[in-house]
């Protein structure tokens, strides 16, 4: 952690002077369940995106596909997963409600201890 | 050229108001500081000013609405009394922290409950520790100068703190007196324009108010408050000095009034040290040695100039119209504040408190009287018979 500031050398009132500084705020050690990509093919219509809190979804800037989570920021809230509406399809198609990191699905919650590469 | 008119105290600082032209004013009326919304309604709808009002559903989101202006670079007033203030609790130390200069006249009255409307210090009293800067007002004059001088004080870029100018309830804000109300040019000119350090509205410098602030930085920025309210006192002097120069006036920490050749006095805030000094001029007629203090700001307490001002008499007797509930003695906060700085600074004085006028129970000046002949018995035996009496209140 950077050197604490005393209270001569820090704005007043609590205020943060520049933009953008929650990048410093690495979010994602709060996490206790990760995204993951499961089988189910992304067809990349960026609900996820769109719908993620922390802007953790990453974009391929080419292609302008969805390109993964980014970890360093995540949470692991798993809106993405709810939002994913190939998620929807293949639930609908099991017929049965499915456990959140059932491989089947296209972004799965995983238990942050469980989970291996 | 400035000129005379018979003003009611919420006239008064309305008026006041006007004078300022604040870019935002969020109020919700309450008993007895409605007559300032109404007043000040008024000249928003006359055009005579060019105040975005926002007539709020409640004093918490009024307070809330002016916090966020203020934060917006807004110069930002509003007003209430007792258990709107109440309501605003939670945004009132907000503002305090997040050091928005906010302006807002406090129209003191019983905070409940029974309920009440009337007149007593117990709404305001409990704003003490909330950081902001308290300015007391005798009468409508004195509510109508505070708040000019508040706006320059809160706005000064060591402070930049939110002030309360206080006004007794009905006594002051419902009566009609005589008011100088100074030429608008002359106000505009004191107050000056307000360029504010840190806008939301400066899109080219974003910047975020309110986040989070846990142990590793909110302590910090609590003694960057205390720094303020260290700046305060000598900003408050600055500006009142300035005051008095261009409107005649005579402003200061407070107003010792016969006190110098004094041997008991009496320390009574607002409407009721108008009253005392009355009871001064009998009593000196017949030769007693009596005078009065009159604090004008409690917050920040100038303990040290108290203790000065006070230090060469034999007996003093603080008048309070307020409870400090379960406190030392059961009395009220300006004598525990002032007893402890009197103590501090070496003033070794008989002092008693008279908790008066809870309520809005009058205060006649036979009952003052009583307070002085006490204070002057005090003096003769160096003896405090009784440290707190609740004057005039039926056994
Ligand atoms: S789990 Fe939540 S924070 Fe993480 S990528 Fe999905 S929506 Fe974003
Ligand atoms: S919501 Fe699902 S399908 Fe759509 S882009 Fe995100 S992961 Fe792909």
């Amino acid at each position: 952690m950077a050197q604490l500031k005393g209270w001569k050398e820090i704005p007043i009132g609590g205020m943060i002077l520049e933009a953008g500084s929650a990048m410093e705020y690495r979010t994602g050690g709060w996490r206790a369940f990760r995204p993951v990509f499961g089988e189910a093919a992304c067809i990349h219509c960026m609900q996820c995106w769109l719908f993620c809190p922390d802007s953790s979804i990453l974009v391929n800037g080419e292609n302008e596909k969805m390109a993964g989570f980014n970890l360093d920021y995540c949470k692991g809230c798993g809106i993405c997963a709810s939002v994913c509406p190939v998620n929807a399809k293949v639930i609908r198609e099991a017929g049965e409600a499915l456990k959140r990191d059932d491989p089947r699905l296209c972004i799965r919650m995983v238990e942050e201890g469980k989970f291996k590469e | 050229m400035s000129r005379f008119e018979a003003l009611t105290g919420d006239n008064a600082f309305a008026m006041a108001m006007r004078q300022v032209n604040p870019d935002v004013v969020a109020a919700y009326p309450i008993t007895p500081q409605t007559e300032t919304v109404e007043f000040f309604a008024e000249y928003v709808a006359d055009g005579l000013v060019d105040t975005e009002f926002i007539c709020v559903e409640s004093e918490h989101s009024a307070m809330s609405a002016c916090v966020g202006a203020s934060a917006a670079g807004a110069r930002v007033m509003t007003a209430t009394s007792a258990n709107g203030l109440a309501l605003m609790w939670e945004i009132v130390y907000i503002a305090a922290s997040l050091r928005c200069p906010i302006v807002m006249s406090v129209v003191n009255r019983a905070l409940s409950g029974p309920i009440n409307i009337h007149c007593d210090h117990s709404d305001v009293m409990g704003m003490r520790d909330s950081g902001w800067i308290i300015l007391f007002s005798e009468n409508g004059q004195e509510a109508y100068d505070n708040a000019f001088q508040a706006v320059r004080i809160g706005e000064h870029p060591d402070v930049l703190l939110p002030v309360a100018v206080c006004q007794d309830g009905f006594i002051t804000s419902h009566a009609m007196e005589r008011v100088e109300v100074y030429d608008d040019a002359d106000v505009k000119a004191f107050i000056g324009t307000y360029r504010p350090q840190w806008s939301l509205l400066d899109l080219e410098h974003p910047k975020t108010y309110g986040p989070l602030d846990f142990y590793d930085y909110y302590y910090e920025h609590k003694r960057q408050q205390v720094e303020a309210m260290e700046h305060a006192q000598r900003v408050i002097l600055e500006v009142a000095e300035e005051f008095n120069r261009k409107f005649h006036r005579n402003y200061g920490l407070f107003e010792p009034y016969r006190l110098e050749d004094a041997e008991v006095a009496v320390v009574v805030a607002n409407s009721t040290a108008g009253t005392a000094k009355v009871v001064v001029d009998a009593l000196r007629a017949e030769g007693l040695k009596v005078g009065l203090l009159k604090p004008r700001v409690f917050r920040p307490f100038p303990a040290r100039e108290l203790a000065d001002a006070l230090g060469h008499l034999k007996a003093v007797a603080v008048m309070d119209r307020s409870i400090s509930f379960g406190a030392m003695d059961n009395a009220g906060p300006l004598f525990l504040e002032l007893a402890a700085a009197l103590a501090l600074h070496g003033v070794q004085v008989p002092i008693a408190d008279y908790v008066f006028g809870l309520g809005g129970r009058d205060i006649r000046p036979g009952e003052i009287e009583r307070v002085y002949r006490e204070a002057l018995q005090m003096a003769e035996t160096g003896q405090v018979a009784r440290r707190v009496t609740y004057l005039s209140v039926r056994e």
